[in-house]
Parts: structure tokens; sequence; C-alpha cells
């Protein structure tokens, strides 16, 4: 066997893999926050809890209807993508005309809301999501063992990702959103109905996070706390990379997860803090972020 | 008392002439009083809870209501001193005033490191960013060998003031916090009426004006940034030598959202809102303490009302009626 710089090929392509998993949340996540944001002009502090709330109704579906993980990959992001607009239309569209910032006390309110309630009926030990039989088992690839379920977990979010790129940047229904984030006023002076437009994009970009969330379910114990955590890390992976493009927030997302990976082999106890590091570094070399425009 | 304020005030400058306002200096007055009668009717430990936190909020609020800067992750500046100033008191053997002070300086320091880094960003991007920072010192706390992991530093010794007065007692700690406190207001205050205040709200109103006029606007803000997170520090700073604990609770990020409610109750931008802010909160937190998770329940519920009805916040709506800023 080869070793690289002293670490072992399984430890190193394990932990990459680790980190390509974690990228791939990264950059769901931060898409969702970045196409809310082009649109509704606030952070969504919510994300996160929503991200766990797509978890859990995964796991409700299999333990009171018997639905399996398949369909729920389907149903899940409907449901909560619905309550998100539910959300959008009694609460959020009340707060457009005020300064931003309301925008994003009220959603950390609704996280803690949505948290509390989950944590009061499920504690916080985590429930266990079985991984779908037809994932089970893994590959050998030579260099190191591939989990299928990982390998499907990549692939998964990178579809959806791109799939979410070419939408936003290639289609016509995409086109009307960019030039809505450019200016609702005209937009809505051509004759296209913008507060709905607003509504569905909240709609998806919650429906995005709760997308993850189902992906996450086998993999992470599903536990009322997961997201919180992680959408702190996930600001910080937007503001690296800029809200101002979507490839942008996919290529960062990944791109840090795979640096965190690393920072777990050659200097494990630093991992939790070096994408915060990264932000530091960003910050004071390119303030606007690596693909943000000028702020 | 109102002699020693209006020398005070006699600094300011420009405004020398009208010094405090009269309803000001009553409500001074009425605090002072308040916080003398307090601990004979309330519990003292409760009562310096309270305390601590209002100047904690206070703090908070000269970033947010004065400078505009929400900041999402004061408790960074807040839980750091407290851990600071415990290790001081506990394992170095400082005397009280100066583990507070330690706590103090760290809290400086780490305000001005991260300020001057996220006043690069501005708005949303700023509570991200401040955020992210104060999950670093969360994570830090975590690992850090002299923190103590989840256990937090416990029993941290109250010592002697000045190495003669004895701060065992309940009641004596209290009249140095309740000094602390009115000392941490008065100067919050001060600040917010000063000439430099007065630059902080152009700065607030419309910054490139402010830019246009002359003023170097990021040195106000890292300045505002800095007061800020120094007298969250010296909040963070008391509350561990009252509680003797400094633990994660005091950096995680529940903390920070805790400080932006009280202020939002209180009334942002208002000089004694983010007091009422704290104590309500303080007192919900007591009587909820047994509930468990519905306390998070209930704090989010206050944060949508709050956003969505309430966001002059108590003593706003005060100040509409009175029609006098308070």
């Amino acid at each position: 066997m080869f070793e690289l710089l002293g670490i072992p090929p399984q430890a190193l392509f394990g932990q990459l893999l680790l980190g390509l998993i974690n990228g791939s949340f990264y950059a769901i996540l931060s898409l969702g926050l970045a196409v809310i944001f082009g649109l509704l002009n606030i952070i969504n502090f919510t994300h996160g809890a929503q991200y766990m709330l797509g978890a859990f109704v995964a796991w409700m579906l299999l333990t009171y209807l018997g639905i399996g993980y398949w369909w729920a990959l389907l149903i899940v992001p409907v449901v909560v993508g619905i309550t998100g607009i539910i959300i959008e239309r009694l609460l959020i569209s009340r707060l457009y005309h005020l300064d931003h910032l309301y925008g994003l006390l009220l959603t950390f309110g609704l996280a803690l809301i949505i948290q509390g309630v989950l944590r009061n009926q499920y504690g916080i030990s985590g429930l266990p999501y079985a991984i779908p039989p037809q994932l089970a088992g893994g590959q050998n690839l030579g260099f190191m063992f591939l989990p299928n379920y990982r390998g499907w977990v990549v692939v998964a979010s990178l579809v959806v990702c791109l799939g979410t790129w070419f939408v936003i940047e290639k289609t016509r229904l995409g086109a009307y959103l960019r030039a809505a984030t450019e200016n609702p006023t005209l937009v809505g002076a051509f004759g296209i109905n913008v507060p709905r437009m607003i509504t569905l994009t909240y709609g998806f970009g919650v429906a995005l996070a709760a997308f993850a969330g189902v992906l996450a379910a086998p993999i992470y114990s599903v536990n009322p706390n997961m997201g919180a955590d992680l959408i702190i890390v996930v600001f910080a992976v937007v503001v690296i990379g800029g809200m101002g493009s979507i490839l942008g927030a996919i290529v960062t997302g990944f791109g840090l997860g795979l640096i965190e990976g690393l920072t777990k082999v050659f200097y494990p106890e630093a991992s939790s803090v070096a994408i915060f590091v990264i932000m530091a570094v960003v910050l004071l070399v390119k303030p606007a972020g690596l693909f943000g425009r000028t702020a | 008392m109102t002699a020693a304020i209006e020398t005070q005030s006699g600094i300011a400058g420009q405004q020398a002439r009208a010094g405090m306002p009269a309803h000001h200096a009553a409500i001074f007055i009425g605090l002072l009083a308040a916080g003398l009668v307090a601990p004979f009717l309330l519990y003292p430990v409760f009562v310096m809870k309270v305390l601590c936190f209002a100047l904690f909020a206070c703090a908070f609020n000269l970033l947010l209501g004065y400078g505009g800067l929400l900041s999402f992750g004061h408790a960074a500046y807040f839980g750091g001193a407290a851990y600071v100033s415990a290790h001081a008191a506990k394992v170095w053997g400082f005397p009280p005033e100066l583990a507070i002070l330690s706590g103090v300086v760290a809290s400086a320091i780490l305000g001005t490191v991260f300020g001057a880094l996220a006043i690069r960003r501005q708005g949303i991007y700023f509570a991200m960013v401040t955020l992210a920072f104060a999950q670093m010192v969360f994570f830090f706390s975590l690992q850090a060998p002299f923190t103590g992991g989840e256990d937090g530093i416990q029993a941290v010794p109250r010592g002697n003031l000045f190495g003669v007065l004895s701060l065992r007692s309940d009641f004596s700690l209290y009249f140095v916090v309740l000094a602390i406190f009115l000392g941490g207001l008065l100067l919050i205050y001060r600040i917010i009426h000063s000439p430099f205040g007065q630059v902080l709200k152009a700065i607030r109103e419309n910054e490139p004006r402010a830019i246009s006029l002359g003023y170097r606007t990021n040195r106000y803000k890292l300045a505002v940034f800095v007061l800020s997170a120094t007298l969250a520090g010296l909040a963070g700073a008391t509350k561990a030598i009252v509680f003797q604990l400094a633990s994660l609770t005091d950096v995680h990020w529940s903390m920070s959202g805790e400080v932006v409610l009280m202020t939002l109750i209180g009334g942002m931008g208002t000089v004694f809102g983010p007091i009422v802010g704290a104590a309500v909160i303080v007192t919900m937190q007591n009587y909820l303490a047994t509930m468990g998770a519905w306390v998070t329940v209930i704090q989010g519920c206050i944060f949508v009302i709050c956003v969505l009805l309430f966001r002059e916040g108590v003593v706003g709506v005060l100040a509409r009626w009175l029609k006098k800023p308070l």
C-alpha cells in the first residue's frame, strides 16, 4: 500500500468522503439560502429547522404510515415546502417593507418554535432511520470502501444542485426569477405576478432544505438539534461564497466540505473551526466573498 | 447622586447646557432606589441575575439600537469574559475586581479582532459573520483544556473585594453588582449622548451621507463594536463571579438570541428598554424553569409576536405615549 504524507489512504479517502457528504449538505442548504435571499432579501434562519423537519417528517412517514425512503424523498419536500409557503404568506410577507433584519429575527423565532416543539415530543437522544435496502452495503474501490448510501447522497445532491442551477440560469422561468431579483417592480409591470413568484421561491428553497433533511436522515440520527449547528456553518459558507451566484454557492459548499475533511486528517483539533477561519481570511482578502458581487 | 450625574453630563461639550433631561435623571434615581430596596423584597441572587443580563442587553443595544449593527454573536464576549474571569479567580487566585477586569480585557481584545473583520460586511452578512465567529468561540470553549468542556468552570471563589470586603454573602455581593450595573449604564448613557453617539446615529440613518460628510464610518463602527463587546464582557465576568460558574450555555448561540430578544421586548434604541426586556425574560425563565423545552417555544413565539406586532418594545411604546425619548 502507498502512503500520502504518512497518512494511510483509507483514512485520507474516508475523511475526504465524509467531507464530500458534509459538502453536499452545505451545497444544498446554501443554495436554498441563496435562492431565497435573491428574491426575498431575507436570510432564512429557519432553514436549519426546516432541514431537520425534513428528516423528522421522513421518520414520521415511515413510523406512523409505513411509507418508505423513496416515497419520502418525493413527499417530504412537497409537505415541508407547503408549510414554508404558509409561513411566507402568513408571516414573512408582512415584513417586506421593513429592514431586512426583522426577517432574520422572525425566522430565528420560528426556528426556536419548531425545534422546541420537536424536542418536547421526541427528546434529544435521536431517532434511528434505516438505510433503504436497495442502497445497503458498499463497494470496495481498492483504495477505500465506499458505502452505497453515501455515494448516493453525493450523486443525488449534485443532481439536485445542478438541476436548480439549470432551471435558474437556462430556462424562461429562471429568467423571470433573475429579472425579479434585479428589479421586482419592472417585472411586475410586465404582467408577471411577482408576489406569487416570491411565495413559490420561498417554498422551493424550503423544499430543498427538506430534501437535504431526508438525505441526511439515514446518515445522522434524526434529532431536533441536527439543523441548528449545521445552519451556522452554512451561514459561514454563504459568507465565504457570497450569495450572488448559484454555481458559486454549489462550488463553495462542496469545496469547503472537502477542506473540512482534509483538516480532519491533518489537524483534527481544528476541523470544527476550519470553515470559520477560512471565513475570516476571506473577509480580509476579498470582503465581498469569492463569488460575490461588490458589496 | 443627582449632582454627580449633572457634573458628569456637564463634560459633554455642546450639550452641556441641556445636561441630563429631568425625566432621565428621575429614572436613574428611581433605578438606584429600586436597586437599593430590591434585595430586601426579592431573592438577591435573582436580582443580581437580572442586573447582569440587563447590563448585557444594554451593551448589546448600544450596538444595535444606536449603531444599527445586528450582532448575532454577542454570547462570545459575554461567555468569553465569563470563562476568563472564572479562570482568573479560580486558578490564578485573582481577587474579584481583577478577575472581572481580566474578563473585560479579554472581551475587548476579542471584540477588536472580530469587530475589525465583521464590519467589512454590512447588514445581513454582518449578522451571519458575528454568529459564525461566536460559534468558533463556542467550539473553542468546548475543546480548550482550561474551560472544563461540558462541565464548565465550577465553584469559582467569590473572594474578597480589594482584599478586604468578603463577597461570600449574597448581600454584600449584591451591592457590588448594583454598582457595576449602574456604572455600566451611566457609561452607556454617556456614550449615546456624546458627540460620538450623534455621529453613530448619523451612520445608522445614512452611512453614505456620513461618509460624504467626512466621517470615517468604519472607525466609528469598530469603536462602538468594541465598546459594546467590552461592556457585554463586564456583564459576563460579573455573572461568573455571582453564580461562581462559567459554562457552555454562556457562549452558546441561544444566549446570543436571548439578548436580542431582551432588547426587542424592551425596545431597540431606547436607553432603558433592554433593562425591562432583561427583567421580563429572566423572570419568565425563572417561573417556567420546570417546563423544559417549552421555554424555547415560548421565546420563539415572543420573537414572532414582537417582530410582527410590537416592534417598538415596551419602553418604545411608553416613550411614544409620553412623547419623550427614554
